[in-house]
């Protein structure tokens, strides 16, 4: 027979959210002609455009006029990296980051690096946060032109200190970028930051729909061959279905976002608390108090991720993992690399508005199984 | 990282050409045959054995005495 299936891989992307479904739906009839037209179609499509920007901003308090939408949340990292480099290309080419970003991040600084920049990477202690004397030292080197910090990590959940981190950009005149992929729509927004990205998918939205904010005042120029969409700040016409799809979603998922962290957070606890109790030689990692509500990360020494993952999917469970054997590049996750933890064996659960108690408790009932016997098969119980 | 100075290890485990976790497995059967105090170099060219032999170490209460080149890890059994 085969198993019901749990999907616990929200920090990738989280089930469609029942009011994206319906403004995806309405906006397909509404929303197929491109705003900057001149006639009544293109006026209604414009509206829903105005309408969505406003309410995406309002959750995340900021001005409508601030907010682009992109083509992802790998776009708005993107552009949010080297369009944050160009604008202040007169005061240096240092960008300063954390080497727990995502990968988006870390992409464009090696672009950045490779046509001359230079980047410095901030390490994190054992719990995945940021050392804030070497961030504080980095910023304040000459010739920064930006500096980059994930809002809490994708990987392991642990909450990143962004308003100390602000300070100290502030107190050398740095712009800070915040990636809040996996804290918008879920936890509130920290202070201090200059540009701020997210991605809709995260959040319930539909797949291809990303933020980049940028506050009033910030130096920040387009990266991108000039185009007068979404006030030159992103190319092309927007996906105006998804883009209204998200912003409903996302101020329904902001509203109810405190609720769910309330019932999320106690069910993160309950993985790892009984993770570490009921699997042999296990590490749960990442922060066990200032973490993100929804998102658990642990590693079972002697497994292969992969024949994990596997084996977790012929049961009906849905979850991610860092180790290598899972990387298309086969190297361990960078994170689990800078935090100095367990890399093989690795899985991420991560958890949404859908998420019952009963599917925790079936997980956390099959997992210390399913680790035995692949260990069994590996031979290397009891090392 | 790398320390050509390093002196000679008790014992070499050749773990080229595998990938994770069978490095780490491989240096978890071995260690218990040396004695304590006893240093043994793990060849391993997988990048996840950079992380996950001092992680393993961490583990299990032995000592992580630093990368070699090779690319090798040299381990110390402590108890």
């Amino acid at each position: 027979m085969i198993p019901s299936s749990v999907y616990l891989d929200a920090a990738t992307a989280a089930p469609l959210h029942p009011v994206a479904r319906q403004a995806l739906l309405a906006a397909l009839d509404d929303g197929w002609a491109d705003p900057d037209r001149l006639y009544s179609a293109a006026r209604r499509a414009r509206q829903l455009l105005d309408a969505a920007r406003e309410a995406a901003a309002e959750p995340l308090g900021v001005r409508p006029d601030e907010l682009s939408f992109t083509a992802s949340g790998t776009t708005a990292a993107h552009s949010a990296v080297l369009g944050g480099l160009v604008g202040r290309r007169r005061f240096g080419t240092g960008l300063v980051h954390s080497a727990i970003e995502h990968s988006a991040v870390l992409h464009a600084a090696q672009r950045h690096v490779a046509g001359g920049g230079t980047a410095t990477e901030v390490p994190v202690d054992r719990l995945g946060r940021l050392d804030l004397d070497a961030w504080a030292a980095a910023v304040a080197a000459p010739g920064v032109a930006l500096a980059a910090l994930i809002a809490a990590s994708h990987e392991v959940g642990t909450v990143q200190p962004v308003p100390a981190a602000a300070a100290a950009c502030a107190a050398g005149g740095v712009p800070l970028y915040v990636d809040a992929a996996q804290s918008v729509g879920r936890v509130p927004v920290p202070e201090g930051w200059s540009v701020l990205t997210a991605s809709a998918r995260k959040w319930g939205g539909p797949p291809g729909v990303g933020l980049l904010v940028v506050r009033k005042g910030t130096r920040w120029e387009s990266p991108w061959p000039a185009d007068e969409h979404e006030s030159g700040r992103t190319p092309g016409t927007v996906n105006l279905p998804a883009v209204v799809a998200a912003a409903a979603s996302l101020r329904a998922a902001a509203a109810d976002a405190a609720a769910q962290a309330a019932r999320l957070a106690p069910l993160v606890d309950r993985i790892r608390s009984r993770v570490a109790a009921q699997v042999p030689d296990v590490e749960v990692v990442g922060d066990p108090d200032d973490r993100l509500p929804h998102l658990v990360t642990f590693s079972c020494l002697y497994v292969d991720g992969e024949a994990l993952l596997h084996a977790l999917d012929r049961r009906g469970f849905a979850v991610s993992s860092g180790s290598s054997c899972t990387s298309s590049t086969l190297r361990p996750s960078h994170v689990l690399e800078a935090m100095g933890v367990l890399s093989h064996g690795n899985v991420r659960v991560s958890l949404h508005s859908g998420t019952t108690d009963a599917d925790v408790e079936r997980f956390l009932a099959e997992l210390p199984g399913i680790v035995a016997d692949l260990r069994a098969e590996a031979g290397v119980v009891g090392l | 990282m790398t320390a050509p100075e390093t002196p000679a290890p008790d014992a070499v485990l050749d773990c080229l050409g595998q990938r994770c976790p069978l490095p780490v497995i491989a240096l978890a059967r071995r260690l218990p045959s040396l004695p304590v105090g006893g240093v043994i170099r793990v060849l391993a060219d997988d990048p996840a054995a950079a992380v996950d032999i001092p992680a393993w170490c961490r583990m299990r209460g032995q000592e992580f005495l630093g990368a070699t080149a090779g690319p090798g890890y040299d381990v110390r059994r402590s108890r």
